[in-house]
């Protein structure tokens, strides 16, 4: 006898999104720091910021309210108009 | 009394039964005085002289919810009016609005069951007339699979075995609830899918609930899945936290959850197959994983579930009430909490003796040297709750009490303090800080009578930056 039984999951078709290509230099692009809200990683993104200029990457820095939640819609969209490049900080 | 003449009368009868065979005669002066149906689950011969029809799929009984035969409806239309179960003169009378109907036959008598009912009949009769109404795919398992064994092979599984979701028993499922199924629920993270009143269904088959506990986990579902607790946050975090679901209300009871001896542990099947619904929503719904989303350091094993309902008689009154729910109503709390710890104080006769015993272990929660940022729940077993309730010592006092006893000089706190390179910034040196936030402590009671105990469960980042405990009434 035949038997079913019910797909427990979502069943969500998921989008497949390809990546920009990776650029061949960072000289002029716009790069974005994002900062998660966890504590020093201000302290790595400083860094960052500093070595990204030297190379000649106009930097912009993004902070997410909360390094527990996503980052919220308007902040993604900003960072996605206004960056060629992302960096998301991690940890503490 | 005379019928309009739209009206007519329906019977299910069933030729097994003592009792239809009993109202034969009456079904025959009806037949032949009324506009009579006769639809008969068994023997298509029965009752003779009638010209019954023969209910063979129990189409009509199912859709008319037959539970007992005989049954006679009274129908304006399409419409039924009225509806008597089993044999009883005066209310047959009153239907068919004939008087004097088999004087010889007793007042009254009860039927039988319905086929339609026969636990050996229920699961796939739902199936045939319900299964349409599901929307999940089905999933085709090979003759040579292990129902339990394909569970864990797609991954649906949070380590243990689960109940297969078949139809008849998500439809089964779906009797808990008075809402459809395709009743969205909540959108649950990581992956921000819609989950809807049927996949709740599936998760519980899978978890192993009784349908009368359905509602309770929709109402958890509907509380992890808001900005306030943030379950995407609780999954993602290195640190062993999980939903801790405290219940409350008379029907905690009825569903047979379990408040006293080992409360927070195991044995209990409402206590932990709800929690565990709720986690195996946010794995197969939501897209959740250990090692994926979820990225715990140790985790717990309240990560499977964890579960429990409070007293309730017990003099602080529910934590439901303390954070908003309506007097007496079913409702559940969720806090974002780590395992649970033991508090011992067997020896503490007094309240003020308690409450310092109780402080000086909250203190060291996560760290002697972190506060504010970390919430907590303290379950009062019921020996020391009385230490404080025979004091007249309530909730608000309790509370108080143990806030005073935890404000905490900066300098025990600060970073580097006691040899410790972890604590809280330099800035705080010159201030006296509470471990706690204003709060930021939950008091709840469970637990079995005997043992001068209580437990503590830790929180996570709190307030606007991580989750905060919310409270949630359940509707059917």
């Amino acid at each position: 006898m035949t038997r079913f039984v019910l797909d427990p999951t979502g069943e969500r078709r998921v989008t497949q999104r390809l990546r920009l290509e990776r650029p061949s230099t960072i000289g002029g692009k716009r790069v974005g720091l994002l900062d998660i809200s966890k504590p020093r990683g201000d302290v790595f993104l400083d860094r960052l910021e500093s070595r990204l200029s030297e190379a000649g990457a106009r930097v912009q820095r993004f902070r997410k309210p909360t390094f527990t939640k996503p980052a919220p819609v308007d902040l993604r969209h900003e960072i996605a108009t206004q960056c060629d490049v992302i960096i998301e900080a991690l940890a503490d | 009394m005379a019928t309009a003449p739209t009206t007519q009368l329906v019977a299910v009868v069933k030729r097994e039964c003592e009792t239809c065979q009993m109202v034969t005669p009456v079904l025959r002066e009806l037949h032949r005085r009324r506009r009579l149906v006769v639809y008969t689950q068994d023997d298509p011969a029965f009752p003779e002289g009638v010209s019954a029809i023969h209910d063979d799929d129990l189409a009509v009984s199912w859709h008319q919810q037959i539970d007992t035969v005989p049954t006679l409806i009274r129908m304006d239309g399409d419409v039924e009016v009225e509806r008597a179960v089993g044999w009883s003169r005066a209310e047959w009378e009153r239907l068919s609005g004939v008087d004097g109907l088999a004087p010889d036959l007793p007042p009254t008598r009860p039927g039988c069951g319905s086929m339609s009912v026969d636990p050996d009949r229920v699961d796939e009769l739902r199936r045939r007339f319900e299964g349409g109404r599901l929307h999940s795919r089905h999933v085709e398992l090979a003759d040579e699979e292990d129902d339990i064994e394909v569970m864990f092979q797609r991954g649906w599984s949070d380590g243990l075995p689960v109940v297969p979701p078949t139809e008849a028993r998500v439809l089964r499922m779906l009797d808990g609830t008075s809402r459809a199924p395709e009743d969205v629920v909540a959108t649950v993270p990581p992956d921000l899918v819609d989950v809807t009143v049927e996949k709740v269904a599936v998760a519980a088959v899978m978890a192993g609930c009784l349908p009368e506990y359905l509602p309770w986990v929709i109402t958890v579902v509907e509380a992890i899945c808001t900005d306030e607790f943030n379950i995407h946050g609780v999954l993602a975090t290195t640190m062993p936290v999980g939903p801790v679901i405290v219940c409350n209300g008379p029907g905690t009871q009825a569903i047979g959850m379990n408040a006293g001896v080992n409360a927070l542990g195991q044995g209990n099947r409402a206590n932990l197959t709800i929690g565990r619904t709720v986690q195996l929503v946010v794995r197969n719904v939501g897209g959740g994983r250990p090692g994926e989303v979820d990225r715990a350091t140790h985790g717990n094993p309240g990560k499977l579930s964890f579960c429990f309902a409070e007293h309730s008689k017990w003099s602080f009154g529910s934590l439901a009430e303390s954070r908003g729910a309506a007097p007496g109503a079913d409702a559940v709390t969720v806090f974002a909490g780590e395992g649970p710890r033991c508090v011992v104080d067997q020896l503490s006769r007094t309240p003020e003796s308690l409450a310092s015993s109780i402080a000086a272990c909250l203190r060291t929660l996560h760290s002697p040297k972190l506060v504010l940022v970390f919430d907590a729940m303290l379950v009062l077993g019921p020996e020391h709750a009385r230490v404080f309730s025979d004091s007249g010592w309530d909730r608000e006092r309790l509370l108080a009490e143990l806030d005073q006893r935890l404000q905490i000089p900066g300098t025990e706190l600060v970073r580097g303090a006691a040899g410790i390179a972890e604590g809280m910034p330099a800035a705080f040196a010159a201030h006296t800080l509470p471990k706690f936030r204003a709060g930021g402590l939950l008091l709840a009671g469970a637990g079995g009578a005997a043992g001068l105990f209580s437990a503590i469960i830790g929180g996570w980042a709190n307030a606007e930056i991580g989750s905060q405990p919310v409270t949630r009434e359940v509707r059917t």
